[in-house]
């Protein structure tokens, strides 16, 4: 029997779906390998943490330490490392967020473990563990072995696994004090902000006229503008019309923007990458329309066209003027 | 301030076909079009406006082959001083080896600080700029949309999920691995291409950079690649743009009811 680590990814005491999305994996496949699942949870204080992770893993190991009040990768890093050593774990779990995007590689270069990120699947297969990532914009797969080490650290996408629930295991809580930490914090936390707040509501409305790097140009966020309100709905967009500034931040759909749930999406020249679908698996009835057929948005959709969004668009105004 | 930007060139996927190579470990690349990785193209731009801003240099590095070194003349035509291009040979490549080879390519060059983007287009792994930081020993934060040099140190948002983000400061020398949307890239210009025809890229080799092979094991080895598994979701509209239009119309109108519409 071995452990399957997962790192309870946590923020404003709340602790983050990803991490839930872990324990449901890790929970399998301890199930069918018959290996143990323990959440690693590093904060300052644990309370309201611990209870969001009980049930869903056979032991909780807290480090609670002041210094781990904010995420601090080096910090962080040395706990982790120390708890490693210890129990050499067959697998570690992280999620592929910002945070772990820095922890991660620091626990791979201080470790010497293989590090593989961003993962959609995590097989085990006999003594060899493999991966399942996402490559070329998401339009092909591809699976890859690890090297033979003691113990192996993955990044997980987020949304690549359900949230599960809890399996009534029965869970035991050890305390653990943190290691003499190596330096002084060297990354400094110096507040949260929110990024995507003020103007449009996106999240409130029946219709989103969602609109991609497809649309071309700047010149033709009007008439998609025009279209969502003559459709009683409200404009949104993707990452890169942002990017472009075409449009503020709170139009954004996705990840790092807003989760919405219209009874109608229409994506018009959207792409599909993994940050915007996560944010629309909420939405009745998804309708794509892009003109490379293999772009990802047509798995998220019910409805799609293989055709240029421009001239979708300038008929869906034509139409919606006619009357 | 001397600041190193990583970069990468990488086929263009978006709008293109992909097929598979015999024996499924890639796709092919010669019907690929090859462009400066979109997150780098934004690093590069920061990295020369913080350059144009307060003085320094900026040297751009990347680990490819000759042909490769387009990305590199790019750079060097948007405003970078140096370029140094890292033969990998035969080596095989993974983000591991990858931070390797980078970190023996920049220790030496002058770096108060090294930007790279958040990750690559081709293979997404996302890792490589902290992997490279925590090699060189440089203090790092991961997806950052957002910086300011102040004397010793940096301010630096990092954009986390959920429409929040993080504001932290950094000591330099430090890494920062840059979102897409921190800035707006310039246009190369006939005179910055002109510029940096004349300027020679450096190049550097495993050998000469005094790597072996027991430093450039890959963690991970790709067995098989893939179509992702069909849905079988989506129903396709048929039809020209009005066609497709009136479908469109008509679903929501359905799936909305009311007077909408």
């Amino acid at each position: 029997m071995a452990e399957i680590v997962v790192l309870a990814e946590h923020r404003e005491e709340q602790v983050r779906e990803v991490t839930l999305q872990m324990l449901s994996k890790a929970g399998e496949l301890g199930r069918a390998h018959g290996h143990r699942v323990v959440a690693a949870l590093l904060c300052a204080r644990s309370d309201g943490l611990v209870g969001a992770l009980e049930g869903r893993a056979d032991e909780i190991v807290v480090y609670e330490d002041d210094r781990l009040e904010h995420f601090d990768p080096d910090a962080y890093a040395d706990v982790l490392g120390a708890f490693l050593a210890e129990r050499s774990p067959l697998l570690v779990l992280l999620g592929h967020t910002a945070w772990s995007m820095d922890l991660a590689p620091a626990l791979a270069v201080r470790t010497g473990h293989p590090l593989a990120t961003d993962c959609v699947d995590v097989l085990l297969d006999g003594p060899a563990v493999k991966v399942v990532r996402q490559v070329y914009s998401g339009k092909m797969f591809a699976r890859s072995a690890f090297r033979s080490a003691g113990s192996y650290l993955v990044t997980v996408r987020p949304g690549s696994f359900p949230v599960g629930t809890t399996s009534g295991r029965q869970t035991t809580i050890t305390r653990a004090s943190a290691p003499v930490f190596s330096a002084a914090a060297q990354r400094r936390f110096a507040g949260f902000r929110d990024s995507s707040g003020g103007g449009v509501d996106i999240t409130q409305a029946d219709v989103l006229v969602s609109v991609g790097r497809g649309i071309g140009d700047q010149e033709n966020i009007e008439p998609a503008r025009e279209v969502a309100a003559l459709l009683g709905g409200a404009l949104s967009c993707s990452r890169p019309v942002v990017d472009k500034k075409w449009l503020p931040k709170y139009h954004q759909v996705g990840t790092s923007g807003k989760s919405v749930k219209p009874k109608v999406y229409l994506a018009l020249g959207i792409s599909g990458a993994f940050q915007h679908v996560a944010g629309i698996t909420g939405a009745g009835t998804v309708i794509a329309v892009n003109k490379d057929r293999k772009a990802p948005i047509f798995r998220a959709a019910d409805f799609g066209a293989v055709a240029d969004a421009l001239g979708v668009l300038a008929a869906l105004k034509t139409e919606l003027l006619k009357k | 301030m001397d600041i190193v930007v990583c970069v990468k060139n990488v086929p263009f996927t978006q709008e293109a076909d992909l097929v598979l190579e015999p024996g499924n470990k890639d796709v092919r690349k010669d019907n690929l079009a090859y462009v400066i990785n979109e997150w780098d193209n934004y690093a590069a731009e920061e990295a020369i406006r913080l350059k144009e801003a307060s003085g320094g240099s900026v040297t751009a590095v990347t680990v490819g082959s000759e042909e490769d070194e387009e990305v590199l003349r790019r750079c060097l035509a948007m405003g970078a001083d140096r370029a140094v291009r890292v033969d990998p040979g035969d080596v095989t490549l993974d983000a591991s080896v990858t931070a390797a080879l980078l970190a023996a390519a920049v220790k030496p060059l002058p770096h108060d600080l090294v930007l790279t983007g958040v990750q690559a287009d081709d293979m997404n792994h996302g890792v490589v700029g902290p992997l490279l930081a925590e090699r060189l020993h440089l203090c790092h934060a991961a997806v950052v949309n957002g910086l300011s040099v102040n004397g010793s140190t940096v301010e630096a948002t990092v954009e986390l999920d959920g429409g929040q983000e993080e504001l932290c400061s950094l000591p330099l020398p430090a890494l920062l691995s840059v979102q897409t949307g921190i800035n707006e890239p310039r246009y190369v210009s006939i005179m910055g291409i002109r510029r940096a025809a004349k300027i020679d890229i450096e190049v550097a080799s495993p050998d000469s950079l005094g790597l072996f092979s027991a430093d450039l094991t890959p963690d991970l080895t790709l067995e098989e690649m893939y179509l992702p598994p069909e849905t079988g979701a989506a129903e396709m509209l048929a039809g020209d743009g009005p066609a497709i239009a009136a479908r469109i119309l008509a679903i929501i109108r359905e799936k909305v009811g009311g007077s909408n519409g």
